[in-house]
């Protein structure tokens, strides 16, 4: 049944090709201030059912708006049958139309194949990757106890990854690998477990006295930050993944929380308190003082993530309720973008995926950050779960 | 610029025509657990590792090896001694010293048990953020009780964050239930 997904018949003459796509690739990367940037207006017509929808969620949540084909840049047409996915990207507006793509998609599933055309089309025209294919790992909390899940960014195909009936939290990716670390209490207390999702193989981590949480692989997937308590309060540690050269990063009387890494790997990002008042600062991997990340503009910053381009770090602020915002990564002013907590960035460096109340429980949303286009994650466990603490696999 | 069109028209119909063959994708099917989601996943814990290159901290008084295999007193004596703190705050309250001198007597006098301070949050921050707060409630009230003069070493910690409300409500009323360190009385395991 699961038929691997085949492309036939990809063309488009090269030298031409990338000339158009040099062009409308400058055109859509000159702005992409956050939350201020307009959607590129693209009209999907001819596509029905799932891959409709499909497309216009993933476009969605890459920047794209679909709009009347007289009112597009762009035109997205083609349609699907029980088996396979047609698509056509063409230059819009009046005039002469042309062709930026055209492929037919079969095998796998008619999603699958939607995903993989909305890639398509977000590669030739800004080129950077889509995320239509990627994963996330959260957490599901049904009650008393919660469960790691993984699934496509979008939420569906879920699957369990853990169950143990204890209380989990916060799953990260290894990097270009399928495996999690995440924190457990199945031996009562909050450890960090290491999970090869291939095989199955777990081993706990991280089992010191007290707390061990919140870890993040570096980008070589070498090393993990992690919070331990062990020294008498929770500080920033790192260590080496085989579990060597533990090294105490910070060593306050506050509270650390949630650290981040720089892409280059030299920097470990966390929330603590300086004089009562939450911030973000940033410590050498290697150890050394600590340097505050202003955030000016919002207050009670927490759970920061550092975009995988370098630029930018996307955090929660609580200022009443929770809100997502973005500043450059080496600090100054923040951006205030949509409601909502733990927010991570997608290997684009430009969707996040993050969590948002609703009726008490979370859901999971996608946000684009230059257009502040938001689109909710289908949710697992009914209406009754909450599911929080997104990590996407990148 | 009409030419290009046309002909890329052109060159993308003659290429339905002419299909390349079937890119295959690799799979990306992972198995969460394996086979070992179904049986009880072989979790062994580690010991400490490599402890002698911590640098020390300045942040408070480090916690003993813990007591592994003790198991919490079903009687539950400290019950009504929970500890309750304000919003975002990890300090003690004043109103709250009372009941940890109660704890403090109640190690005294029972040496041979040990302690586990639970600490807990209610929902209103992020979950790590919470996670640990709650550390730093559970530390706090440990570090009380050394100061009344019980071994630090009799004392663990545990953190819920906000993963295990004593109230469910989402006002006032359950988050001031909520904001708590509990105190769990754990015997030794019987020989």
């Amino acid at each position: 049944m699961n038929k691997k997904l085949s492309i036939i018949a990809a063309l488009v003459i090269s030298f031409a090709g990338n000339g158009l796509l040099a062009q409308e690739a400058i055109e859509i990367n000159r702005n992409t201030t956050p939350g201020l940037t307009p959607p590129t207006p693209i009209a999907i017509t001819g596509f029905s059912g799932e891959v409709e929808a499909t497309l216009r969620f993933d476009l969605t949540v890459m920047g794209f708006t679909n709009v009347p084909p007289e009112s597009a840049n762009f035109i997205l047409s083609g349609g699907n049958t029980g088996e396979s996915v047609q698509g056509r990207l063409s230059s819009g507006g009046i005039g002469a139309k042309s062709v930026l793509l055209s492929k037919v998609y079969n095998g796998s599933s008619l999603r699958r194949q939607a995903h993989r055309l909305a890639d398509d089309v977000v590669l030739k025209l800004t080129g950077v990757n889509g995320i239509a294919e990627t994963k996330v790992a959260f957490k599901v909390d049904t009650g008393p106890t919660s469960e790691i899940f993984i699934s496509d960014f979008d939420g569906h195909n879920a699957q369990e990854v853990t169950r143990d009936r204890t209380v989990v939290a916060a799953p990260c990716w290894v990097p270009g690998r399928l495996a999690l670390y995440y924190t457990s209490y199945k031996l009562g207390t909050p450890d960090i477990f290491y999970q090869n999702l291939t095989t199955g193989e777990r081993r706990n981590y991280a089992h010191y006295p007290g707390m061990n949480s919140s870890a993040a692989v570096s980008p070589n997937g070498r090393r993990v930050a992690m919070i331990m308590s062990k020294g008498g309060s929770p500080d920033v540690y790192v260590c080496d993944a085989d579990g060597s050269h533990l090294k105490q990063l910070t060593a306050t009387r506050e509270d650390e929380s949630s650290p981040c890494w720089s892409p280059d790997g030299q920097w470990i990002c966390y929330a603590t308190k300086i004089e009562g008042r939450r911030v973000l600062c940033k410590v050498s991997a290697e150890g050394g003082p600590a340097q505050r990340i202003p955030t000016s503009g919002v207050s009670n910053p927490s759970e920061p993530d550092w975009s995988p381009d370098g630029k930018w770090i996307v955090f929660t602020a609580q200022m009443g309720g929770f809100e997502i915002c973005v500043v450059p990564a080496q600090g100054g002013s923040a951006t205030l973008l949509v409601s909502g907590e733990d927010p991570c960035w997608a290997p684009n460096s430009r969707t996040v995926i993050f969590a948002r109340r609703s009726g008490g429980n979370r859901v999971l949303s996608l946000l684009d950050v230059p257009t502040k286009q938001v689109k909710d994650v289908s949710r697992v466990s009914g209406s009754g779960s909450s599911n929080s603490q997104p990590s996407w696999a990148r | 610029m009409m030419m290009l069109g046309l002909v890329l028209t052109f060159a993308t119909v003659g290429c339905k025509k002419h299909p390349y063959g079937p890119t295959p994708i690799p799979g990306l099917t992972p198995k969460p657990g394996g086979g070992t989601l179904d049986s009880q996943p072989s979790v062994n814990p580690q010991p400490p590792i490599d402890a002698g290159t911590n640098v020390g901290t300045t942040g408070g008084i480090p916690l003993g090896p813990g007591h592994e295999g003790w198991a919490a007193d079903p009687s539950d004596p400290l019950k009504a001694q929970t500890i309750y703190f304000d919003y975002d705050k990890s300090s003690i309250k004043t109103s709250e010293q009372g009941k940890l001198e109660d704890v403090a007597s109640y190690m005294k006098s029972h040496g041979d048990v040990a302690l586990r301070v639970e600490g807990n949050c209610d929902e209103r921050g992020t979950e790590e953020y919470n996670r640990s707060l709650g550390e730093r409630r559970a530390l706090g009230g440990r570090e009380y009780l050394v100061r009344l003069g019980i071994d630090a070493s009799r004392i663990d910690t545990v953190t819920y964050g906000e993963d295990k409300p004593a109230e469910t409500g989402h006002d006032e009323a359950a988050w001031s239930k909520n904001r708590r360190d509990d105190f769990v009385v754990l015997l030794a395991p019987k020989q």
